[in-house]
């Protein structure tokens, strides 16, 4: 990155000084290294959020943050629906409510190591993932609009899975608000068949081993000690985000000049929160909301079915669910007084403090898990928020690594069959039915995660908590 | 006439080029279909007809691709032969494909949506039509 388009405001923070249409800083978290790998389009991103109407307190991009559409994934910028805010399709993305969940699993390495392979082999047939894969569950339309108002509390009360689950989901499970009639008849149909399924792409589902834990504290009441086993899921809301997303920016462009915004690149599609177009989007998006959370839960009854068959003393519970494309409603504080909010966190997670209400019983004195995932090779991290965080970026921390090198570039790079080799000879099994998938996803085509997870636990947006390494990994 | 993918760090972009303005995007569309597979796999099986229309011919490009994304999804389809027509912002064509096997057609990645990242349709200076923009995958 071209070091003139910022100043250092400290260790791990960078000021974007505002500027032209600015309406507030823009401030990017990173290391000195991270920094220099950052492209330039971020602090170009950064400063176009900074000039959308209605924003409060500053334009955020996380450590992980990379050229995005729009909003650069990693952004966070929070609008007041009262001071002329608007909400963005693009600030949420294509992949709404992407997110992940990590399961308890009740079982140590030792367990599990005699029987690694049966266990990845049967999550990977019963798993429906990759391009064109279909879940068993067929809906119809009213059906699949109960889904999306209902969220994973629908799941629950269908069959995939337990009451207590919804405690430590988001919102309990189910978000507010959410209005099926505002999603089209096309994304519609796309989700019809693809309930209960991981997609493709950076998405996975993971068997992992806890090998280092930071916060003894926070560690035992989140439940993880060192050498048990945990299960992770990477995905979002399927078809059916994907198509409101595309849905909604259309419209959003379309729109931008009867709201009277103007928009410095078209991914940056908005419409002021008060407007039909904002409330419709909001209702739509809030069904793909439900729609994720909905597609995990499945998952998580498919991965229960898994264990119950062969490791029947396993004990499988949620530790957390967290998204990471989302636009929600939240009170924050902003000069001394408490004001509803509407944070957009494009390829950011959630971190709330301690004792913020949302939080399950356990969690009340540590704070919210931060999951942090990263590639079939590398560890992913369990983080924990922090009652500075809220200070810092409306309670928002880092996602994941972030590609550092295009899809096509990891291709010639990389064969599928040499990857998967390579990380067997480390350990770790990877069942996919994609060899090119493979190669378009190896580990050295991503940042480094470690860096990523020190750097928001230096900036204080969420502390560590514990390390995981991957043992078996299922790819679409 | 020719398909091409342009480098986007996280995701990936196509790109058609051809005499006139419907063979560029049938080329995009051969581009889009090699994000997810070898088209060269794809047999032209079953016809899908599809209708889009738009002011700008950009935006008809990015409804075209979303089109085509969307069959793909509803039908668990491929397509690999093309046949567009584009007259007064309308656009009316046909796609031949067959449905998706992960066993034949040895699947790399499922494309979400056509973004308006580096979304462009033009004339180059060599006569040629251009149409092209970031997928995200």
């Amino acid at each position: 990155m071209n070091r003139k388009l910022i100043k250092r405001r400290g260790d791990t923070k960078w000021l974007v000084e505002r500027s032209g249409k600015m309406h507030v800083d823009g401030v990017i978290f990173g290391s000195e290294q991270l920094i220099n790998e950052m492209d330039d389009m971020v602090v170009q991103q950064v400063r176009n959020v900074a000039s959308l109407p209605g924003i409060v307190e500053g334009s955020f991009a996380m450590p992980d943050a990379h050229w995005g559409y729009g909003f650069c994934i990693g952004g966070v910028a929070a609008f007041d629906a009262d001071a002329g805010g608007v909400i963005s399709a693009g600030g949420v993305g294509f992949d709404i409510a992407c997110g992940v969940r990590t399961l308890h699993t009740g079982l140590k390495k030792e367990d599990v190591m005699p029987i690694r392979e049966k266990i990845a082999d049967a999550l990977f047939h019963t798993i429906p993932a990759g391009v064109g894969s279909t879940g068993k569950l067929r809906l119809s339309v009213s059906r699949l609009d109960e889904v999306l108002s209902g969220g994973a509390k629908w799941a629950v009360e269908n069959g995939y899975g337990r009451g207590d689950d919804l405690r430590f989901i988001e919102a309990g499970g189910c978000i507010a608000g959410a209005d099926p009639a505002q999603v089209s008849e096309h994304a519609k149909k796309r989700q019809l068949d693809e309930m209960g399924t991981l997609g493709s792409g950076n998405h996975y589902l993971e068997l992992q081993e806890v090998v280092e834990i930071y916060d003894r504290e926070a560690a035992a009441a989140f439940g993880i000690q060192k050498g048990d086993i945990k299960i992770s899921i990477h995905c979002g809301s399927r078809g059916l985000g994907h198509q409101i997303g595309t849905d909604f920016l259309k419209r959003m462009t379309t729109d931008a000049e009867k709201h009277g915004l103007e928009l410095s690149e078209r991914e940056l599609a908005c419409a002021p929160l008060n407007s039909a177009l904002g409330k419709s989007y909001l209702g739509a998006m809030r069904s793909g909301i439900n729609c994720a959370l909905a597609n995990r839960q499945i998952l998580t009854h498919l991965v229960r079915q898994v264990f119950e068959k062969l490791v029947p003393q396993a004990e499988i519970r949620l530790l957390y669910d967290v998204s990471h494309n989302t636009c929600q409603q939240e009170r924050h504080t902003v000069g001394g007084k408490q004001k509803d909010l509407f944070v957009h966190r494009k390829g950011a997670t959630r971190a709330w403090g301690p004792e913020h209400a949302e939080l399950p019983i356990e969690y009340q004195k540590v704070g919210q898990p931060v999951l942090i995932g990263g590639t079939m090779g590398t560890a992913s991290y369990i983080l924990v928020g922090t009652a500075q965080s809220e200070r810092l970026a409306f309670g928002s921390a880092c996602h994941g690594a972030g590609r550092n090198m295009s899809r096509k570039a990891a291709t010639k790079k990389w064969n599928g069959k040499e990857v998967i080799g390579r990380l067997a000879s480390q350990g770790i099994l990877i069942r996919s039915r994609s060899l090119r998938g493979i190669a378009e996803e190896s580990p050295g085509a991503y940042k480094d995660v470690s860096e990523v997870v020190e750097v928001t636990h230096q900036a204080g947006l969420a502390h560590k908590v514990a390390k995981l390494v991957p043992l078996a990994c299922v790819k679409g | 006439m020719v398909w091409q993918h342009f480098h986007h760090q996280a995701d990936i972009g196509i790109r058609g080029i051809g005499d006139s303005l419907e063979k560029a995007f049938e080329e995009a569309a051969r581009g889009l279909m090699a994000v997810i597979c070898s088209p060269e796999t794809i047999e032209p099986k079953e016809a899908v007809q599809i209708q889009c229309e738009a002011d700008e011919n950009d935006m008809l490009f990015a409804d075209w691709i979303n089109a085509l994304i969307y069959e793909m999804d509803v039908r668990k389809m491929l397509f690999s032969r093309f046949e567009v027509r584009i007259h007064n912002h309308q656009l009316s064509a046909k796609a031949w494909g067959e449905k998706t096997d992960p066993e034949k057609h040895k699947l790399a990645v499922e494309v979400k949506a056509a973004t308006f990242m580096e979304l462009k349709v033009f004339l180059d200076s060599n006569n040629q039509w251009v149409a092209q923009c970031v997928v995200d995958v």
